[in-house]
């Protein structure tokens, strides 16, 4: 493991497990995380897991009353408990969550269902196919609340960005930008082309956990028609 | 209850920010100028994470509908009680019925408006601080709009003396001052005459040598599509040696990250969780409240500093203001 630590500011530092985007390293940065989680440092405030990276934030001032010392800067103090907590052996194992997240492909739910069928000649069919078939996993959560970044997507439908991005996405839309395919959300402007819609709420702010997904979680996207999205959305209100 | 009579440009309910949920993708939010925030809070005796009101440059007009104990600390957006103008960074005991209204912005930026008990809004995740582009927090989610009602709580300890101060009002004023205040060195920080401290980011080194050079000895002038997101830096643009890209990652405020343009982007306190731009510095903490004060089109220089020594000065600034904290109870309990 080619793990190093450095200072992001005077109140977070960064553990780094490698540059590249894939699925070890990124297991590296859940494996940290769960160990945070089992212990809960009181000296941490939280912390932020990314495709190879986990930041943790910290109190300076609790550290350095806890610590008592002059000499010892808490960043270096934090750091060395960092490293102690890496080198442990954890209890995790890569239990990993499978989430379901049902699709109504096309339609009024995906319009640009048929321009990443005609881009990549193939049918609507062969595309709602190969995107239910698909292996993914969520990298991380940013940019928007609940918003993940999901590995995975068959390169066989990918699709460009619209040239002209829509002022308004509807929250649930599933779409896909180059090799990426997204869920939003909330709803938001975007340039993203949609092949279909969930009634999941993959955020809602007064639920335990907010956000519906996590880091390391698999997804599985299924099929379902309007008559089911509509019923399960009423469910979900 | 206190009624907003007039909305002022940017006025929302702020505390010390909502930590716990990055993971999710919600930022932290949270008052932009710290400092001033805290004190607002111990001036009235509440706890430093109490909701404050963050008001804008050109603050709002409000009303009192009972008595309160009330501090203004932060930028001088010239606060007027009924006709009279008052002191900030001291305790305010306003009479019912007595109306708090703005002038011209004197210095600074921003300020902050605590009340006794704080400001009552519906915590969301944990805090009240408003998250406006998600509309979540806050008072419904949203900057504060003409008739709306706000409510503060029963403070858990009222300062011993303030209904007695109160009570002395007489029917012709509507305030009265504390004779004493905070001093100086907590007070004087919007001069911008010092250059903003800054350590190198993480990906300093892959800047060019005149990036590098220019980062630190040229000026850069703040635009005026900023917001509380992040300040956008105009001036000469910095360049990477080579194209290289990022991974995202955690950014924090006080991150200063360079797009592709070449304009460096200083992130604020309704940053991104995570971003994927190279990272150039990052502002010392101790020096984020002059960022706060700062105003679109001010200019905007950089000096280095070791994130060693950035650590102590925070040390150092923390215990000042735990000092201050005994200072400001003895003279309220």
């Amino acid at each position: 493991m080619n793990i190093s630590i450095h200072p992001l500011g005077d109140q977070a530092l960064l553990i780094d497990f490698g540059e590249s985007i894939n699925e070890e390293t990124n297991q590296q940065v859940r494996q940290a995380a769960t160990k945070l989680d089992e212990q809960k440092p009181d000296w941490m405030i939280e912390y932020i897991p990314a495709f190879s990276t986990l930041t943790i934030l910290y109190n300076p001032y609790y550290i350095a009353k806890k610590i008592r010392s002059q000499e010892l800067l808490p960043y270096e103090w934090a750091r060395t408990k960092v490293l102690d907590l890496l080198s442990q052996s954890s209890s995790y194992h890569s239990e990993e969550r499978t989430i379901e997240i049902p699709v109504c492909y096309g339609g009024e739910w995906g319009p640009d269902l048929s321009f990443v069928a005609s881009h990549n000649s193939m049918s609507e069919e062969d595309v709602i196919d190969i995107h239910m078939k698909g292996d993914y996993l969520v990298y991380m959560i940013g940019f928007a609340p609940g918003f993940p970044y999901i590995g995975g997507m068959d390169k066989k439908i990918a699709a460009p960005r619209r040239d002209d991005p829509r002022l308004s996405i509807p929250s649930g839309s599933v779409g896909i930008a180059g090799e990426q395919t997204g869920v939003y959300p909330i709803e938001t402007p975007g340039g993203w082309q949609l092949i279909g819609r969930t009634p999941l709420k993959l955020f809602e702010a007064d639920r335990d956990h907010p956000s519906l997904l996590q880091a390391g979680d698999r997804i599985r996207f299924t099929r379902i028609d309007e008559a089911e999205y509509k019923h399960l959305k009423e469910g979900e209100q | 209850m206190i009624s907003v009579l007039k909305s002022g440009l940017m006025t929302t309910i702020q505390d010390t920010g909502r930590y716990g949920y990055q993971k999710d993708g919600v930022i932290v939010s949270g008052a932009m100028d710290q400092q001033a925030h805290r004190i607002a809070n111990l001036l009235v005796g509440n706890s430093v994470d109490a909701a404050t009101m963050e008001i804008t440059l050109m603050g709002p007009v409000l009303e009192f509908q009972e008595d309160a104990l009330i501090a203004i600390c932060g930028g001088n957006l010239t606060p007027i009680i009924d006709g009279d103008s008052v002191s900030m960074w001291k305790p305010l005991y306003i009479k019912k019925g007595s109306e708090l209204r703005f002038g011209q912005p004197k210095k600074g930026f921003r300020c902050y408006l605590s009340i006794s008990g704080g400001f009552q809004v519906r915590k969301v995740m944990g805090s009240a601080s408003t998250y406006l582009r998600a509309n979540m927090g806050g008072f419904e989610g949203r900057t504060l709009e003409k008739g709306d009602q706000l409510r503060f709580g029963q403070p858990d300890s009222l300062p011993k003396d303030s209904k007695e101060q109160l009570k002395t009002l007489n029917k012709a004023t509507s305030f009265k001052e504390a004779s004493w205040f905070v001093g100086p060195e907590f007070t004087d920080y919007m001069k911008n005459d010092q250059p903003i401290r800054v350590m190198p980011g993480r990906e300093f080194d892959l800047f060019t040598e005149q990036s590098k050079e220019h980062f630190f000895n040229g000026a850069f002038q703040i635009d005026s599509k900023s917001d509380r997101m992040g300040y956008r830096l105009n001036g000469t643009t910095l360049n990477l040696e080579n194209k290289k890209d990022i991974v995202s990652e955690a950014v924090t405020f006080g991150t200063i990250q360079v797009p592709p343009d070449g304009n460096p982007i200083l992130l604020l306190a309704d940053h991104q969780t995570t971003g994927g731009y190279p990272k150039i510095g990052q502002v010392a903490t101790v020096d984020l409240p002059r960022i706060a004060q700062m105003r679109p089109g001010e200019k905007i220089n950089f000096s280095p500093i070791s994130h060693e020594e950035a650590q102590h000065l925070l040390l150092e600034k923390e215990k000042n203001l735990k000092q201050l904290q005994r200072g400001i109870e003895t003279k309220l309990f």
